[in-house]
C-alpha cells in the first residue's frame, strides 16, 4: 500500500497551477486537493499518476462568497467549512445539515467540496447537492473558462465532463428562497460510510400546495440526479404521508439501480423508497 | 480508584481495579512495534491473483531479487498434524510451489532497499498461472465432482469427527418434539489493529537470527521455523515486542515469517516485512465460515433430551499451525451442548478444504457460531412450546456441579441460572414488552434477545491431547526472581498483547510476597528471556500463567520466610510478609524484603547450607480447565424498511470466577462484545464466483465503530473455580461468544410479527430486507388465495 512514484508540483497561483496542469495532464498528471479520495486510490495503486498538481497553496481558492443570489465555493474550501452555516440563507442551513453525513471529522478537515465533485463518487453528498439545486460548475484551464451545468457535469461512476487539463475552480450554488423547505436523508451501514442511497428534497408551499419540488437522489445510480417522476408526484399536492409515499414509490420505480455484491436492484429500490420518504418527512 | 471499584476484601491487590502498568508507554506513543525497526532489506510478497491453478512461471524484472519456491529448496512444508478424526495432513509451502490454492497465496518475495521500491518491483512481476475452477463454498466442495483442492484430501474432507452417545437413538425416537435450526455463519477476519509483520536480522559473529514479529506465541514460532528450515532452535531468537492485537490470527504461523528468516540467513543481513491491510484481509487468516444444522429433541416439559449436530467448517486452503484446521470443527463438536443439561448427543463435524484463505482461530473459536445456533434453537423451541424464551432456558440450564457433559467435559461450579436471572432482572422484561407493543403500533420494531453460554477457558494439555494434536499446548512455566536490588521479575511463557497480564500477574505476586505491583516487572515475548511457553490464546493466560505465577511466587514467599526466620531468629510460622517487609508477628521486629533478597545472594554463608543461594523459583501449571459463563441480552431496533439494526442496549451478567482486576476484566468483555456485534451485523469476507475477494478494504469489510456499539452494562457474580489455583477463570472470549446470538435473537424477536427467521450471521440489512420481502410476497400471496396472513 505504497503509491507508485510521482512528482508533486506546488503552484502558488491559479495561472501557475493551470499551466503545470496543462503540461503534465498528457503525462497522467492530476490535481491533488484534500487527498481524501486520491491518496487512498494511489495507495491501492488503482491510480498511478506520474504528476500531482497540489493546489493546497494556491491563493484565492479558499473562499466562500455570497453575492446575494449565488454562493461561490472555491476549490480549496474544505468540507468542515460548512459545519456552521456559511450564509444567512436556507442554503447555509441545508449545507450544514448535509455536511455532517460526509465521512468523519478528520476527513472533513481535509477533503474539499470541489474535490468531491471532481471525484464524482455516485454516493457523494456534495454531488447530490449540486445536482438537486442545479448548480453551475466553473472549469478553468490555460484554454479558458467553461461553465458547466450540474446536470451536464456528471458522466458516470467517478467520471465527469472535466477535461484532463481542467481545474474545477469553483462551484456556484443558487441561494434559496427564504421560504424553501428542505429535507435530507441517507442510509449507510455504519456512521460515516458512503451512502447506499441518499435523498435531498426542496420545495415551497403555494397556498398549502407543494411547488417547485426538487427531489435529488444519490448513491442509487451512476451519479446523482433529480427524479422528475417523484417531483411530479409532489407538485400541486398537499404535503402528507400519502403524497410522500407516492413520490418515494415513483423514485424507486424510476431509477436504474446500481448493483454490487451486497446490494441487488430490489434492495436498492427499498432504500430509495425509504430515503426519499424520510427526506420528505423531514422537510414537512 | 476507577469506577470499576474493588472487589474482594480490599486488603489484597487481587480484586483491585488498579491501572494497567503497561499503559503509560502505549498511550504516550512509546510502544515498540515490529514495524518500528529499521532494516537493510524490505520484502513485498507477490500474491496469487487467482484462487486455483497451476503456477507455470514467475517472470521477474531484470536485476530484481525475486525469491520463489525454486529458491527455497530444502525448506519443508508447514504440515501440522492430528492423529485422530481421519485427519489428512496437507503441507503448505512457504511460497506457492507448482499450485496456487487461494487468492492472496504468497508466490514470490521481492527484496529491495525500501518498501516502496519492493512494491514497485512487485508490480512488474508477472505470474503465469493456468487457472482451474476453484471451489470456495464448503457445501459445494462436498458435492460429487467438486474440484479437488489437495490430492491428499479426496472429496475435500480433511477431517471428520463423529460422536454418538449410546442411548441416543432410543431417546431421540421417544422425544415429543424435534426443533431444527439451519445456521450459517459467514467468513470473518479478526482484523487486529496492527496487521502481521516481521523483522529478521542476522548476527554475523554468532550466526544467530533474531526474528522480531507480531505474534501471540514466540516459542512455538521458533520451534516451527527451525523445524521447516532445519536449524537449531538455539540459533533463533524470537521476540514479540508490543503487539497491536492478535485475536487468534497471530497464533498461527505465517508462512511469510519463514521466508523472512530464510532471507536473513541467506543475505546475512536484516530484512523486514509489514503486511498491509489489503493483504491482511485477503491472506491474513480467516475464520467462522460454517454451516451448522442443529436439531434438538425435547420432551413434553420442553426439556432438551437429545441434540444432533451436523457441522461443516470451511477451513480454507491449508491447515494452520499449530492447532491444525481441526480447531474450529472439533471445538464445535466438543462444546455444542453449551450450558444446557443434555446427555444424548450425536454429531458429525467435518473440516472441508476449499480455495479460500486458510482458517485460523479467531477469538471465540467456533463458540460464537455454536452459541448462535444453539440459542436460536432454544428460542425456536420456546415458540414451538408457546413458552417464554427465558423459561425454556430456566428449564434446561445446568445447575448441579461438577457436571459431566455428553462429551465427557467436566463443568466446574458456575452460575448459568443465576446470571440469566440477573440479566433478566436488569432489563425489566415486562416494561420492555409494553414499550415493544407501543412501538409496533407506530411501525417501529424493537426486539429483545438472550444468550446464555459457557466459555471453556484455561484448559491444559489434556484438552488438546483429546483432539489428537501432535503439539499439545497447555501448561505454562513462570520464573519469579527477586534480584539483589529487591525488585521482582517474573519471566513468563505466555505472550500477552493487550490483555494486561503485566498488571494482573503483578497483582498476584504482590499479594503472595507482600510487596506492591510497581516493584514487579513481568517479562514476556522474548525466547532468550522467557521460559518455553505456549503464548496467549484460548482465554488461558490468566488461569494458566497466573497459576504458574502463584506457584512460583509461593515458593519465593516460603524462601523469604525461611531467610527471615534465620535473620530474625524467629519461627517461620511467626513471620508475616507484608508492606515490603518480613515481620515477626506481635513484635516490632522487621526486615525489608529488599534486605532479605540481598542476603539471599550476598550472605549465603549465614544460612549454613540450609538455604540454597539466590531467590529464583519456578512454577509450572497444567490445569484441567474451567468454565466461565454469562448471559447476554440485547435490545435492538430494527428498521423494517431498510433492514438496519441499531443495538440500543446491551446487558451482560457474567461469572469468570475470582476477578483479579475488575477494570481489565470489564475491558475484555467490552472488546469482545464489540467484535461480537461486528460479527452479528457487519463483518463479512465475500468471495466472488471465481474465488476473488470482494472485501479487500475496510470500506467493504466493516468492523463496527464506536457509533455502532451501545453502552455496555455489566453485572458480576464471582464463583471461585475449584479447577484453578488462583480461583480465577478466563474471560477473554466470552464477549464475542454471546453477542451474535443475543443480537440475532433480538432481531428475530423484533421481526416476529412478520413471521421471518434470520439464521445467518452477519444479519446484514440486505439479508433482513430479503427475508422481509419474501414474507411480504408470501403474505400477499396467501391473502390472494384466501389464507390468513401472519
Ligand atoms: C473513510 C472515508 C470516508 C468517506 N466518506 C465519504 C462520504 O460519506 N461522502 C463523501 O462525499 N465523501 C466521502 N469520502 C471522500 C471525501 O469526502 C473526499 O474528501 C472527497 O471525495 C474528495 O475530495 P478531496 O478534496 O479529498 O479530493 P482529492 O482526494 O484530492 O481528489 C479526488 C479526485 O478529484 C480530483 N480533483 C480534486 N480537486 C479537483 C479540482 N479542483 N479540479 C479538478 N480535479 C480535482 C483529483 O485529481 C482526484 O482525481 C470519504 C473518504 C474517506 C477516506
Amino acid at each position: 500500500m505504497k503509491p507508485a512514484p510521482f512528482v508533486r508540483h506546488v503552484p502558488k497561483t491559479l495561472d501557475e497551477a493551470l499551466k503545470i496542469l496543462a503540461d503534465v495532464a498528457p503525462q497522467d498528471g492530476r490535481v491533488l486537493a484534500g487527498g481524501q479520495s486520491l491518496v487512498p486510490i494511489m495507495a491501492f495503486r488503482l491510480a498511478k499518476p506520474a504528476h500531482l498538481v497540489d493546489i493546497n497553496e494556491v491563493v484565492g481558492l479558499d473562499k466562500v462568497i455570497s453575492d446575494g443570489t449565488t454562493l461561490t465555493i472555491g476549490a480549496r474550501v474544505r468540507h468542515a467549512a460548512f459545519h456552521k452555516s456559511v450564509v444567512d440563507n436556507p442554503l447555509g442551513q441545508l449545507l450544514s445539515a448535509v455536511v455532517r453525513h460526509i465521512a468523519h471529522y478528520p476527513i472533513r478537515m481535509r477533503g474539499t467540496f470541489c474535490g468531491s465533485l471532481a471525484h464524482a463518487d455516485p454516493a457523494s453528498e456534495w454531488c447530490l447537492v449540486v445536482a438537486t439545486l442545479d448548480a453551475t460548475l466553473v472549469a478553468k484551464s490555460t484554454r479558458g473558462e467553461r461553465l458547466i451545468a450540474a446536470k451536464d457535469f456528471f458522466a458516470g461512476i467517478m467520471s465527469t465532463a472535466l477535461a484532463e487539463d481542467e481545474l474545477l475552480a469553483e462551484a456556484r450554488l443558487p441561494l434559496l428562497a427564504s421560504d424553501v423547505r428542505f429535507g435530507f436523508n441517507e442510509f449507510n451501514r455504519r456512521a460515516g460510510d458512503f451512502a447506499m442511497a441518499a435523498s435531498l428534497v426542496t420545495y415551497r408551499l403555494n397556498a398549502g400546495k407543494i411547488a417547485e419540488a426538487r427531489v435529488g437522489l444519490g448513491g442509487a445510480e451512476s451519479f446523482p440526479r433529480r427524479i422528475v417522476e417523484a417531483e411530479a408526484a409532489l407538485n400541486g399536492k398537499t404535503p402528507g404521508d400519502t403524497v410522500f409515499r407516492a413520490a418515494a414509490e415513483a423514485a424507486a420505480k424510476a431509477i436504474d439501480p446500481l448493483e454490487d455484491h451486497q446490494t441487488n436492484a430490489e434492495y436498492r429500490r427499498d432504500l430509495v423508497r425509504a430515503v426519499v420518504r424520510r427526506a420528505l418527512e423531514q422537510s414537512a | 480508584m476507577s469506577a470499576h471499584g474493588t472487589r474482594g476484601s480490599g486488603t489484597t491487590w487481587v480484586g483491585r481495579a488498579i491501572r494497567r502498568l503497561e499503559d503509560p508507554a502505549l498511550i504516550t506513543g512509546k510502544g515498540r512495534f515490529t514495524a518500528d525497526l529499521p532494516a537493510i532489506h524490505w520484502v513485498r510478497f507477490v500474491r496469487s491473483t487467482v484462487a486455483a491453478g497451476k503456477l507455470t512461471k514467475v517472470h521477474a524484472p531484470k536485476g530484481a531479487m525475486v525469491i520463489t519456491a525454486a529458491d527455497l529448496k530444502g525448506v519443508k512444508k508447514i504440515t501440522p498434524m492430528l492423529h485422530k478424526f481421519n485427519y489428512r495432513p496437507v503441507g503448505q509451502p512457504a511460497l506457492a510451489d507448482g499450485m496456487v490454492r487461494f487468492t492472496g497465496e504468497p508466490v514470490a518475495a521481492v527484496v529491495a532497499a525500501s518498501e516502496e521500491e519492493a512494491e514497485d518491483i512487485a508490480d512488474q512481476v508477472e505470474l503465469s498461472i493456468d487457472e482451474t475452477t476453484p471451489v470456495t463454498d464448503a457445501r459445494r466442495a462436498l458435492e460429487a465432482g467438486a474440484p479437488q483442492v489437495h490430492a491428499e484430501a479426496p472429496g475435500n474432507v480433511i477431517l471428520e469427527g463423529k460422536v454418538k452417545t449410546p442411548d441416543f437413538d432410543t431417546v431421540w425416537n421417544g422425544a415429543h418434539k424435534i426443533v431444527k435450526v439451519e445456521a450459517r455463519s459467514r467468513r470473518q477476519n479478526a482484523t487486529p489493529m496492527e496487521p502481521r509483520g516481521a523483522h529478521a536480522s542476522y548476527d554475523v559473529s554468532t550466526g544467530r537470527v533474531t526474528l522480531t514479529c507480531t505474534t501471540q506465541m514466540p516459542h512455538l514460532t521458533r520451534t516451527a521455523i527451525c523445524d521447516v528450515l532445519a536449524f537449531p532452535e538455539s540459533d533463533l531468537r524470537v521476540i514479540a515486542p508490543d503487539v497491536g492485537g492478535g485475536f487468534g490470527q497471530k497464533m498461527s504461523l505465517a508462512s511469510e515469517y519463514v521466508v523472512l528468516v530464510w532471507l536473513a540467513r541467506k543475505l546475512k543481513s536484516s530484512v523486514a516485512w509489514t503486511e498491509d491491510r489489503r493483504e491482511n484481509l485477503i491472506a491474513g487468516f480467516h475464520s467462522r465460515d460454517q454451516h451448522i444444522t442443529l436439531e434438538g429433541a425435547f420432551d413434553r416439559q420442553s426439556k432438551l433430551v437429545a441434540l444432533k449436530a451436523d457441522i461443516v467448517s470451511n477451513v480454507g486452503a491449508y491447515s494452520c499451525f499449530p492447532t491444525t484446521c481441526g480447531v474450529e470443527p472439533l471445538m464445535a463438536m466438543a462444546e455444542m451442548p453449551g450450558p444446557y443439561d443434555v446427555q444424548q448427543y450425536a454429531c458429525l463435524a467435518r473440516g472441508v478444504i476449499t480455495n479460500t484463505c486458510t482458517m485460523a482461530p479467531y477469538r471465540g473459536v467456533s463458540r460464537p457460531v455454536i452459541t448462535f445456533t444453539l440459542e436460536r434453537l432454544m428460542d425456536k423451541a420456546a415458540r414451538a412450546f408457546a413458552i417464554d424464551p427465558i423459561d425454556i432456558r430456566r428449564r434446561n440450564l445446568i445447575d448441579k456441579f461438577p457436571y459431566k457433559s455428553a462429551m465427557g467435559l467436566e463443568y466446574d461450579d458456575a452460575t448459568y441460572k443465576e446470571t440469566l436471572e440477573m440479566a433478566v432482572e436488569a432489563v425489566d422484561v415486562p416494561a420492555f414488552r409494553a414499550r415493544q407493543k407501543e412501538a409496533r403500533a407506530k411501525g417501529r420494531y424493537l426486539g429483545i434477545g438472550f444468550a446464555t453460554f459457557s466459555e471453556r477457558t484455561g484448559y491444559g494439555s489434556p484438552a488438546f491431547a483429546a483432539r489428537g494434536m501432535e503439539i499439545t499446548p497447555g501448561w505454562e512455566t513462570v520464573i519469579v526472581s527477586v534480584d539483589p536490588s529487591g525488585f521482582v521479575e517474573a519471566r513468563i511463557g505466555s505472550s500477552p498483547h493487550g490483555q494486561g497480564l503485566r498488571t494482573t500477574l503483578a497483582q498476584i505476586i504482590a499479594d503472595a510476597i507482600g510487596t506492591t505491583p510497581e516493584m514487579i516487572k513481568v517479562v514476556h515475548g522474548d525466547t532468550d528471556r522467557a521460559p518455553y511457553g505456549w503464548g496467549t490464546f484460548a482465554s488461558r493466560s490468566l488461569v494458566i500463567s497466573g497459576g504458574a505465577t502463584l506457584i512460583a511466587a509461593r515458593k519465593v514467599r516460603a524462601k523469604l520466610i525461611k531467610i527471615a526466620s534465620h535473620m530474625l531468629e524467629a519461627a517461620p510460622d511467626d513471620i508475616v510478609l507484608a508492606d515490603g517487609s518480613a515481620k515477626v508477628a506481635g513484635t516490632d521486629r522487621a526486615i525489608p524484603i529488599a534486605k532479605l533478597a540481598r542476603e539471599a545472594y550476598t550472605q549465603t554463608h549465614r544460612f549454613k547450607g540450609e538455604i540454597e543461594p539466590g531467590l529464583t523459583e519456578t512454577g509450572h501449571y497444567d490445569p484441567p480447565g474451567t468454565f466461565s459463563n454469562a448471559c447476554h441480552d440485547a435490545i435492538v431496533d430494527v428498521d423494517a424498511e431498510t433492514g438496519h439494526v441499531k443495538v440500543e442496549r446491551f446487558v451482560v451478567a457474567e461469572d469468570a470466577g475470582l476477578i483479579i482486576n475488575p477494570m481489565i476484566a470489564d475491558g475484555q468483555v467490552h472488546g469482545g462484545i464489540a467484535q461480537g456485534i461486528g460479527n452479528a451485523l457487519l463483518e463479512e469476507i465475500i468471495y466472488d464466483d471465481n474465488g476473488g475477494i470482494l472485501t479487500a478494504t475496510l470500506a467493504d469489510y466493516l468492523p463496527p465503530t464506536a457509533h455502532e456499539i451501545p453502552p455496555i452494562e455489566l453485572h458480576h457474580i464471582e464463583t471461585p473455580s475449584p479447577n484453578s489455583i488462583t480461583k480465577a477463570k478466563g474471560l477473554g472470549e466470552g464477549g464475542c461468544i454471546g453477542a451474535p446470538a443475543a443480537v440475532v435473537n433480538a432481531i428475530n424477536d423484533a421481526l416476529s410479527p412478520f413471521g421471518v427467521e434470520i439464521e445467518e450471521i452477519p444479519a446484514t440489512p440486505q439479508r433482513i430486507r430479503a427475508a422481509l420481502r419474501s414474507a411480504e410476497k408470501h403474505s400477499a400471496h396467501s391473502r390472494a388465495s384466501g389464507n390468513p396472513g401472519p
